[in-house]
């Protein structure tokens, strides 16, 4: 994957495959379209997981912190963009005000959370982290009492969508004899946030900060030893990471026009945790292929399974959501035995892979 | 003491370790000079690692002081003592294991270095300078220590001498005044040895001090300028290797003469 956007090594090639890149991303909304609507929706799901995922990896993948209260981030985003632009104070500030504002906010509580751990690993930090992801949940839900900040349990409605002057992100319109639909708009900017947030991934991981990130991940006393100021670069990594969070938390809220406490519960860590994990810790390409797999599959399923069903048997015998934990299991289960290290694997490996040929 | 240096590199004032009960470190008094190789030995348990841990900030001394390069360096963490001009190997290797042997030795540049996240997203001209010398830097000191062709290797797949070499070239990187290492030659076989005195040699020729921890007393007695000699954390003995070798406070710690059997072939 990586070899074919080799600009130094292979120019050539990398144009053609960065030209074809394009190509697919511009085409694909309108072959989904083309399938139904939801399916552009399902897709841009996706690639806010793919955001998620890839903030996720920079503490877990690349600095090795275990974070299972990751989705904490993603609510405290959310949480900015739809207290600042919806009926619920009255405020209805530009999205590209709220959106850095909610990273910034994020990055505020990375911070916070990352103070008190700094000297945590492995499984303590994982209980930790866990903990937190919690308590910024049960927050949300009873913060409408005294002072009614993020009306508990019943959520926000009526989130603005992004808008640029008289352009809304949100309806639908013909531009150039296109039909572009909202969830269409959506998808051209999700994937130019997404194609910026893989560019700094990229850069960051092979860079000082990327290294001493990924010296703390292997040894955190040779790192120390050898100059890297730990409790700074763990800082930033959960600083960083958060940030990533908190901007998808903004463009969720946005795209969904409403939000409440049960869209950051456990699972949904685990759920990005698990993106990361199956697709590669550590390698950019794998977790975003992770991070689609797990978005699609389960969607996928949905559609499929009851009608096969009814075809075969007449009847419905399992649920689409049984059917999709059995495969979930079935997938760990093959990961560990024949993937460990993910779909992808890390970059490293398969430099030395590489230079022994 | 060397001419030019009127002062020493590192005095150790005084340094006093416990564990609990356990007298880790006793008193112990000692000076490294400019462009020498200092041995340190003992028998198991004497303090050795203790007072580089100590040395390098991974423990706290209870008692005592270091004057590094004029200025004391007591209660410093680890990386601060690395940024000063200390660095160290690990008797049991502490490779960053997953990355390649050329990652580690760039790592270890990290500290002389000084690209921020700005730097590293948007690339600009200064931070690709300093990544290209990164690189060039990494690949030289893997080429001093010899194991320049083991480059793209993980680190935890090479072989146990250039996993010591590596080490070597890790910590040479974060460009040291005073090079600690804890027991270099251990596990190594006498070619291997004898190839580690040599680059030793060449380390020390080339301006930087070297703080020796060694079992084989063959290469200490061959290599070392000066011995310090600990016992229960005491300091027994300090001195010329051949002086050292002659003390009986020495002979005796070494259960009863054991270190005159080694020293035959060194002498």
């Amino acid at each position: 994957m990586q070899q074919f956007f080799d600009m130094r090594k292979n120019p050539g090639g990398a144009w053609v495959g960065i030209v074809l890149v394009a190509v697919a991303l511009a085409v694909l909304p309108w072959v989904l379209s083309g399938i139904g609507t939801a399916w552009v929706r399902i897709m841009n799901l996706a690639i806010l997981f793919v955001l998620l995922s890839l903030g996720l990896n920079i503490v877990v993948g690349f600095a090795g912190l275990l974070d299972l209260g990751y989705i904490a981030f993603y609510a405290v985003g959310a949480y900015v963009y739809a207290l600042l632009a919806s009926p619920h104070f009255d405020l209805h500030l530009p999205f590209w005000i709220i959106l850095p504002l909610g990273a910034a906010v994020a990055c505020l509580f990375g911070v916070l959370l990352g103070a008190p751990t700094l000297k945590l690993r492995g499984d303590y930090l994982a209980i930790v982290t866990l903990g937190f992801g919690e308590i910024v949940r049960i927050f949300l839900n009873n913060l409408s009492q005294p002072v009614n900040l993020t009306n508990g349990p019943q959520g926000i409605t009526l989130i603005d969508p992004f808008r640029i002057g008289s352009f809304n992100f949100a309806t639908r319109e013909t531009i150039l004899g296109l039909d572009f639909t909202g969830p269409v708009k959506y998808y051209y900017l999700l994937v130019l946030i997404v194609i910026v947030i893989i560019v700094i991934n990229l850069r960051l991981q092979n860079s000082r900060i990327g290294r001493a990130w990924e010296a703390i991940r292997e040894d955190e006393i040779a790192a120390r030893a050898m100059g890297i100021n730990t409790r700074n670069m763990k800082l930033l990594a959960f600083a960083m990471g958060a940030s990533f969070g908190g901007i998808s938390g903004g463009i969720f809220s946005a795209t969904q026009g409403f939000i409440s406490p049960e869209s950051f519960v456990l699972v949904e860590s685990i759920m990005v945790l698990s993106m990361v994990v199956l697709g590669g810790m550590g390698n950019v390409f794998g977790v975003i292929l992770g991070a689609l797999l797990l978005s699609f599959v389960p969607e996928v399923l949905r559609y499929t399974v009851e009608p096969m069903q009814m075809a075969l048997f007449g009847r419905m015998w399992i649920a689409p959501e049984v059917i999709r934990m059995l495969l979930f299991g079935l997938a760990l289960v093959l990961m560990m035995l024949y993937r460990p290290a993910g779909i992808l694997p890390s970059a490293l490996r398969k430099r030395e892979l590489e230079a022994k040929r | 003491m060397s001419p030019g240096h009127p002062l020493p590199l590192l005095t150790a004032k005084g340094i006093s370790k416990r564990f609990g009960g356990v007298h880790a470190l006793a008193d112990v008094d000692f000076a490294i000079n400019h462009g020498e190789i200092y041995g340190l030995i003992g028998p198991n348990g004497a303090g050795k690692t203790s007072l580089f841990n100590v040395l390098t900030g991974i423990y706290t001394a209870d008692g005592g002081a270091f004057v590094f390069d004029g200025l004391p360096i007591a209660g410093l963490k680890p990386n601060d003592v690395a940024a000063r001009g200390i660095a160290r190997t690990f008797q049991n290797i502490r490779l960053f294991a997953n990355l390649s042997a050329l990652e580690n030795v760039m790592i270890g540049r990290h500290v002389r270095t000084h690209a921020n996240v700005i730097g590293a997203i948007f690339r600009d001209a200064k931070t690709r300078a300093e990544e290209d010398a990164i690189e060039r830097r990494a690949h030289e000191l893997l080429a001093y220590v010899g194991i320049a062709k083991r480059a793209n290797t993980l680190a935890k797949h090479l072989a146990y001498g250039d996993q010591r070499r590596l080490e070597i070239a890790r910590a040479l990187a974060t460009e040291p005044k005073l090079l600690a290492l804890d027991e270099p030659a251990a596990g190594m076989n006498a070619t291997e040895t004898a190839s580690l005195k040599g680059l030793l040699g060449d380390i020390r020729r080339d301006g930087t001090t070297i703080l020796l921890i060694e079992h084989d007393m063959k290469l200490v007695m061959s290599v070392c300028d000066r011995v310090l000699v600990l016992d229960y954390g005491k300091k027994i003995a300090e001195g010329t290797a051949a002086d050292v070798q002659k003390d009986p406070k020495v002979i005796a710690a070494y259960l009863g003469g054991e270190i005159e059997l080694n020293l035959k072939g060194a002498a």
